[in-house]
């Protein structure tokens, strides 16, 4: 099966729609667990990994949760399409460099993804739209449950599950939700929450979690801890802190829109202006300024129903998606990928109206909830 | 420039101070400063005062240099093991559990898991209690001579043993 026609369109994705929005892109439960008596994938031998794949695979497709869904060994996918995966946020960039052996299953509503033979021989997630890690959390334990009728994971009464890593031993859970706080970096406030927010416990990191640039003001917060803790736990701190930085980003913008309403305006407007008439950009300049055109909807300068146009440019335009588009060309070269992709802002850029400060929040009354 | 924290008044007080290389910086009105005791610039976190919680999480030097140990199953050394710092096998958590301790607490919460529990276990756990309530009544039956409920509960007792 082709995978770029099997996943949903990405102006579908974009529309899907969850709590807040607005702040919070998505949010995400994944869970670690492991088949007793075989190595972890890391450490065992190719036949131990085959072995893992050959019991595992079959168990997961069996879960009706995930029927009709994808399922694919890591070795009969293209680099492009293991990087359409990573884009959509649905495997991890360690998974994506996964060979025989490794494997994932996708169910039909890209709700769930399973990733076998990761760091450990599985990786489920749940993913929402918005800020709704319960929900997440209570779909992911009921997929859990439904794979325990057909495997049995490693797991001690002391130590809880067993992981490769013991950073993630006990519940196995990564509790992680991805904001957008452009508010909080233009007031320079974001090192401080970075700061305070890993005080407590939760790691922030960028766009492709471990290791990764926060590109276009988007930051990944999750849990560290998942031993001494129940799962609820895990998830209602985490929520907790969410809601903090939500409102922390909520005044970042609402100060900004009253002290310095001429500067964010001139962001936005500039964004505009280069993503509209580029003849060549860059990933990196895209994501930096599609994320103040978001913030320009955000505030009301653009229609509010365009949210999920923005969101849906902030995807096309990452490589793979953009290759996929042009799938009659060889591998595009990183300059080609510029051009197209400016190519591709310009032309859907078109039918987007421009900001206008005047027109929808007038930057004088900015309420905590423009008009929708 | 408005206090950070009453987002009101004016912030007359400006605090700067070096985490681990990084600078922070809070700015606030004199009276949200005074109820935050920030007069005294040594006692107190930024982290605290954005968040409103108590921060703490002292990265624990974990796991003094052991002797050789092995995993019996997968063979991976105790050596190797701090090395890349993943385990081998799910036995390895058994084979170094001596050094675990250390290196848990100072990586989570706990050293005890207090989540989820697999579904068989959780049925063996039930099946177990259920037995022992069982075997009690059927003591107290029997020991009240009434035969006629010691043989229901010695039927109820079979019925949950072939359940497993």
């Amino acid at each position: 099966m082709n995978l770029f026609e099997f996943l949903t369109p990405s102006a579908e994705v974009c529309r899907r729609t969850g709590p807040h929005d607005k702040i919070v892109f998505s949010s995400r439960v994944r869970l670690a667990r492991n088949v007793p008596g075989i190595s972890f994938p890391g450490h065992g031998k190719k036949a131990d990994r085959v072995r893992a794949y050959e019991q595992l695979m079959p168990a997961i497709q069996s879960v009706p949760a995930m029927a009709g869904g994808m399922a694919e060994s890591m070795e009969r996918l293209t680099p492009n399409d293991k990087q359409l995966l990573v884009e959509r946020h649905l495997i991890s960039r360690e998974h994506a460099a996964k060979g025989a052996g490794s494997g994932f299953v996708l169910n039909r509503e890209e709700s769930f993804c399973v990733m076998v033979n990761e760091e450990d021989h599985l990786r489920m997630q749940a993913l929402r739209p918005g800020l709704q890690l319960r929900e997440a959390w209570v779909a992911i334990d009921a997929l859990d449950t439904a794979l325990q009728e057909h495997t049995e994971f490693a797991f001690s009464s002391q130590y809880g599950y067993l992981t490769a890593c013991p950073t993630n031993v006990g519940t196995g859970i990564r509790v992680s939700a991805m904001l957008h706080l452009p508010g909080l970096v233009l007031s320079e406030q974001v090192s401080q929450i970075i700061q305070a927010v890993s005080k407590l416990g939760l790691a922030v990191r960028g766009l492709y979690g471990e290791g990764t640039e926060a590109l276009g003001n988007i930051f990944q917060v999750s849990n560290q801890m998942t031993l001494g803790e129940s799962e609820t736990e895990i998830v209602e701190r985490i929520n907790k802190v969410l809601q903090q930085v939500i409102e922390h980003e909520e005044n970042a913008r609402l100060s900004l829109l009253e002290k310095k309403s001429r500067v964010v305006f001139n962001h936005i407007g500039r964004a505009y202006g280069i993503l509209s008439h580029a003849h060549t950009i860059s990933s990196k300049e895209t994501m930096n300024l599609l994320s103040l055109l978001r913030l320009g909807v955000d505030i009301g300068m653009l229609p509010a129903a365009s949210r999920s146009f923005v969101d849906e440019l902030l995807l096309l335009t990452q490589p793979a998606h953009l290759q996929a588009l042009f799938t009659k060309r060889e591998k595009l070269s990183a300059e080609e990928r510029d051009i197209l992709r400016a190519d591709v802002l310009r032309d859907r850029l078109k039918s987007l109206e421009r900001p206008d400060h005047m027109v929808f929040g007038g930057g004088a009354t900015p309420g905590n909830e423009p008009a929708e | 420039m408005v206090c950070q924290l009453c987002k009101q008044k004016d912030a007359t007080v400006h605090l700067t101070q070096i985490v681990e290389d990084e600078m922070k910086k809070l700015d606030l009105c004199e009276s949200c400063a005074k109820q935050k005791g920030v007069n005294d610039p040594t006692g107190f976190s930024l982290a605290e005062l954005l968040l409103g919680a108590s921060a703490a999480s002292e990265a624990e030097s974990a796991a003094v240099g052991a002797p050789e140990i092995k995993c019996p199953r997968c063979g991976l050394t105790h050596a190797e093991f701090k090395k890349n710092g993943r385990m081998g096998c799910s036995e390895c958590y058994t084979a170094f559990s001596d050094s675990l301790e250390g290196l848990l607490k100072g990586m989570h919460k706990g050293t005890r898991h207090r989540g989820k529990v697999p579904t068989a276990m959780r049925r063996a756990a039930d099946q177990q209690a259920s037995l022992e309530r069982l075997s009690v009544q059927l003591q107290a039956a029997i020991t009240a001579e009434d035969f006629e409920q010691a043989a229901r509960l010695r039927d109820e007792i079979k019925a949950v043993k072939s359940e497993a």
